[in-house]
């Protein structure tokens, strides 16, 4: 329980580092933002584009001032998107990444978990094969080779399903396909192992000899177990699925957090890099965090 | 054990031969490694040099068709892995020497010192660490290649392929660093430590002489397992555009304008399915490598 504390405890302190490195990071080189502008129009314009961003104050002012606003939750104005802060722009595109995710998300659980059960009885055949078979495509295709390629083969030869945008059901299926086939592969690799595992376990050889159908067996007594393993990886694997939705939202042009993001490396939109670097990091932790209150929860072992 | 004979390297690599996977998957590396290091010059085809037929097929003049402005794609995708290649490889050493360094001092000297050095691995684990590099590559175009370009401008594209070594190494040494630190805590114990310690042997000498030989298994193993996850950065960065620029060309950067070029009036397929083949078959090669090596150092341990 202490450790935990601990980990909440540390997690203002990493926002800080993350905030202040970023910080300094970006904001305090010379060269802004509008040096790539053509040339400001006239001092006047010059003067007053740096005085409502404050970029004419000491470089100590700026860095508390963006403190104090984060404090308060607010990330500051976006530099490319004139109008919208960083928080407007957070506001609109989570709800589609985050749906993008969720989604992938499910199709890895709903894939992986069955499979690796499956694969792991060593009864069906076709399991053990498709669970390989998608082991390998894990292993071998990453999220930006994947995406091309349904892209290819779903949608421009067979014609099947629209290769862009967001907004139909239609339109989610392979970029949900294209991020969560990846995870599926590890998440049907660690059932898979977990399962070989508890299978050979005494509880289970207790629940077999006191003459409980298999069905029972597997179902009551060894995947849930087996599917310690796959929480307590759960989150590291958060973060990877974090960056995939990059390259997915980048090749199917899906409006979502990662696609803008990836633009405020091409725009230089400073304040955008970092209110999107301190979100990730936020998230990614509160997530891990989760996932190890999840497997506290229900494996008494961890609690002790 | 059983062959009183055999060195623990010979029994290694008995078994790593044994694997079909590893030995096919180093085969193909290795001649991958020198096709795509003497492929271009035997070739006789400079890479960036345009033709005048853009987006010809595969055929007998250009076997893997020719690209937009009518390169051939064979001698680009050859160098390509070769710049693939060695960003996986120097950055994976640059993990290496972090991971151990931190790996061994952790598990040495223990205690406090060594729940502090692993918290830090455990929050950099939850840290989208690949948005660094991220940052760390911007900076570098904003600051670096400004200052570059009025001096030695020739020099950017080493640099800046420097500099994503050296920032994917920068990440990528988390899990070397669990790994070595386990096996120093079970080492530090064994008698021929103390035996060690107790003549009076120099801290640097331990470390250098008993201590090292004695990790070098699993640090190859984890030291192959790193190079494709490099290779897979690096290709996911240059995908993105933020990492190898035009006119050099990574497997990323290829697998990029293949996928650009798909569209539902004229499917140039050529572009992205020879560089995303080849990408598959060389992780799936590496990772092959890295399991066999696995099971050859780490025989019980059959994950």
């Amino acid at each position: 329980m202490k450790a935990l504390l601990v980990r909440v405890a540390l997690i203002p302190l990493m926002v800080w580092v993350v905030a202040t490195l970023s910080f300094f990071l970006l904001r305090a080189v010379p060269g802004g933002p509008f040096d790539r502008e053509r040339a400001a129009a006239s001092r006047e314009v010059e003067a007053a584009l740096k005085a409502r961003y404050h970029w004419d104050e000491p470089i100590w002012r700026q860095y508390l001032r963006y403190l104090g606003n984060l404090l308060q939750g607010d990330l500051g104005p976006s530099l490319k998107y004139r109008n919208h802060s960083v928080n407007d722009l957070l506001r609109q595109t989570v709800p589609v990444s985050l749906s993008l995710g969720a989604m992938a998300f499910g199709v890895a659980l709903g894939l992986g978990i069955p499979l690796g059960t499956l694969a792991a009885l060593g009864r069906h055949r076709w399991a053990d094969q498709a669970a390989g078979l998608l082991t390998l495509v894990g292993v071998c295709v990453p999220v930006f080779v994947l995406g091309p390629f349904l892209i290819l083969v779903l949608g421009l030869w067979l014609g099947w399903l629209p290769v862009a945008l967001w907004g139909s059901g239609k339109n989610a299926v392979l970029p949900t396909l294209t991020l969560g086939l990846y995870f599926a592969a590890r998440i049907s690799r660690w059932m898979r192992e977990g399962m070989q595992e508890v299978l050979k376990s005494p509880h289970v050889q207790a629940a077999r000899a006191k003459g409980l159908g298999e069905t029972r067996v597997i179902l009551r007594h060894a995947v849930p177990v087996a599917l310690l393993p796959v929480i307590s990886y759960t989150g590291p694997m958060l973060a990877d699925l974090l960056t995939g939705s990059f390259v997915v939202e980048n090749v199917f042009q899906i409006p979502g957090t990662g696609a803008f993001f990836i633009n405020s490396f091409f725009s230089r939109d400073y304040t955008m890099m970092m209110g999107m670097v301190l979100f990730y990091s936020l998230l990614l932790q509160v997530l891990n965090l989760l996932s190890d209150l999840l497997l506290r929860w229900v494996d008494p072992r961890v609690r002790a | 054990m059983n062959t009183a004979s055999s060195s623990p390297g010979r029994l290694a690599l008995r078994r790593f031969r044994q694997r079909r996977r590893a030995v096919v998957g180093l085969v193909f590396l290795l001649s991958a490694a020198a096709l795509s290091v003497v492929g271009p010059g035997w070739l006789g085809v400079d890479p960036n040099q345009g033709g005048d037929a853009p987006f010809a097929p595969p055929g007998a003049r250009h076997w893997m068709g020719t690209d937009i402005h009518g390169r051939d794609l064979l001698a680009r995708v050859l160098i390509g892995t070769r710049i693939s290649l060695m960003v996986g490889a120097v950055g994976a050493a640059v993990s290496l020497v972090i991971g151990v360094g931190w790996g061994l001092v952790s598990g040495w000297r223990g205690g406090r010192t060594d729940a502090w050095m692993m918290r830090l691995v455990d929050v950099l684990y939850a840290l989208p660490t690949v948005v660094w590099v991220m940052l760390a590559l911007t900076l570098f175009e904003t600051r670096c290649v400004g200052w570059l370009s009025e001096r030695w401008s020739a020099a950017i594209p080493a640099f800046r392929l420097g500099a994503m070594m050296l920032s994917l190494g920068s990440v990528s040494w988390l899990t070397m660093a669990r790994v070595v630190r386990a096996q120093v805590l079970s080492l530090r114990e064994r008698p021929f430590i103390l035996a060690a310690q107790s003549i009076g042997v120099s801290p640097a000498r331990l470390m250098l002489r008993h201590l090292l030989p004695n990790l070098a298994g699993v640090v190859i193993v984890y030291l192959t397992l790193t190079v494709p996850a490099v290779v897979l950065y690096e290709s996911f960065l240059s995908f993105l555009g933020l990492g190898v620029r035009p006119p050099q060309a990574s497997l990323g950067t290829l697998i990029a304008d293949g996928a650009s070029q798909l569209n539902p009036v004229k499917v140039r397929w050529w572009l992205l399915v020879f560089p995303a083949g080849l990408m598959a078959l060389l992780l799936g090669a590496l990772n092959g490598v890295g399991e066999g090596l696995r099971s050859a150092f780490e025989p019980r341990d059959d994950r």
